[in-house]
């Protein structure tokens, strides 16, 4: 596959040819768009629900695929990892900073209750702050309520500014 | 026990049997095409490459949340595997039911930081896990990922497992 073989269409989010993040402006918790343009994101069926203002929200459908547990039906940590990590830099990437991309440098999980078998997991991440290289972003995981956590997420992404010439020492 | 203690060959014939099998019987292990090799009691994690894991296609780079995934995976099936191992070696009803391809329940995960050093290039990765304590109810493990060379890591993980059991949950 290359790159441009993976350009999204209008009604898809990921990041377009010249590598600026493409997305349309979801109405917050609607039904969301496929995240087309990341393989991994499209292959679990990752959709984008919002992203604007430092803020993002996505989600993974359940799929038997992505199970964990074959005892219980649950899903793995490691999709909880995925979702957490992609909110976390979408919501980096949708600050007022014009970014090229951004890249994790490092995240910390706490896992607070197995998820519900069957049940979509949702991700809510924020960019609390940004500095000139480095933005910091917390994020939860949840079926319907924010504030009862299948687990919490928080981390560091390096920045990768449109503004920057020389690229980022990386 | 009636059978016959396996000749040498035979033994880590059948070891890496249950090992394959227990790597199967987790969905998202076969998705992403994790399987293990063994020297001893330490696995080796393997993840080939295909498109279909890739995050960022314009590097291209392995998705993060796949690499955090291959970490996670690594350290859960270590802590698996002692299990089995020691299940194995206890005879009795407890080899018996691994025979039969009953495993006990898997580690839950409670907490991990991954650090991301490098990007994932398009090439399998590797991982190992160190157990640094398994308690009563809770192991902390370090597990590392490489692809070319196993002193310069992609990504590294510490975390805390609460062990399955009457000490754990």
């Amino acid at each position: 596959m290359t790159a441009s073989d993976d350009t999204p269409g209008d009604d898809a989010a990921g990041l377009d040819r010249t590598g600026k993040l493409h997305l349309t402006r979801a109405a917050p918790d609607g039904e969301g768009e496929p995240i087309t343009g990341l393989p991994f994101s499209r292959e679990i069926g990752m959709r984008l629900h919002r992203a604007e203002d430092g803020v993002a929200v996505v989600s993974v459908p359940y799929d038997e695929r992505l199970v964990g547990d074959p005892e219980t039906g649950v899903l793995h940590g490691g999709v909880i990892t995925a979702l957490l990590d992609t909110a976390c830099g979408w919501a980096v990437m949708a600050t007022a900073v014009k970014l090229k991309s951004t890249a994790t440098l490092d995240l910390r999980i706490d896992y607070m209750r197995p998820a519900t078998v069957g049940e979509t997991v949702f991700s809510r991440a924020e960019c609390y702050r940004l500095t000139r290289s480095i933005g910091f972003a917390r994020a939860v995981a949840y079926h319907s309520d924010p504030n009862d956590p299948v687990a919490t997420a928080q981390g560091a992404f390096i920045l990768d500014r449109a503004d920057d010439t020389e690229g980022h020492p990386r | 026990m009636t059978r016959a203690a396996p000749r040498p060959a035979e033994r880590q014939a059948e070891r890496d049997a249950v090992l394959a099998t227990l790597t199967g019987t987790v969905p998202y292990n076969r998705l992403l095409g994790v399987r293990f090799d063994r020297l001893g009691d330490e696995l080796t994690g393997r993840l080939p490459f295909r498109e279909g894991l890739i995050g960022n296609p314009l590097l291209p780079a392995i998705h993060g949340g796949v690499t955090g995934s291959f970490l996670e995976i690594t350290a859960l099936m270590q802590l698996a595997w002692d299990q089995v191992l020691a299940a194995m070696d206890a005879g009795g009803e407890a080899a018996e039911r691994i025979a039969a391809g009953k495993f006990p329940p898997f580690p839950k995960t409670i907490d991990i930081t991954i650090d991301y050093l490098r990007p994932g290039r398009p090439r399998e990765t590797f991982a190992r896990a160190q157990v640094q304590k398994t308690g009563r109810r809770v192991a902390n493990l370090h597990v590392e990922a490489w692809q070319d060379s196993r002193a310069r890591p992609i990504a590294m993980l510490r975390g805390n497992f609460l062990m399955p059991g009457p000490g754990g949950g």
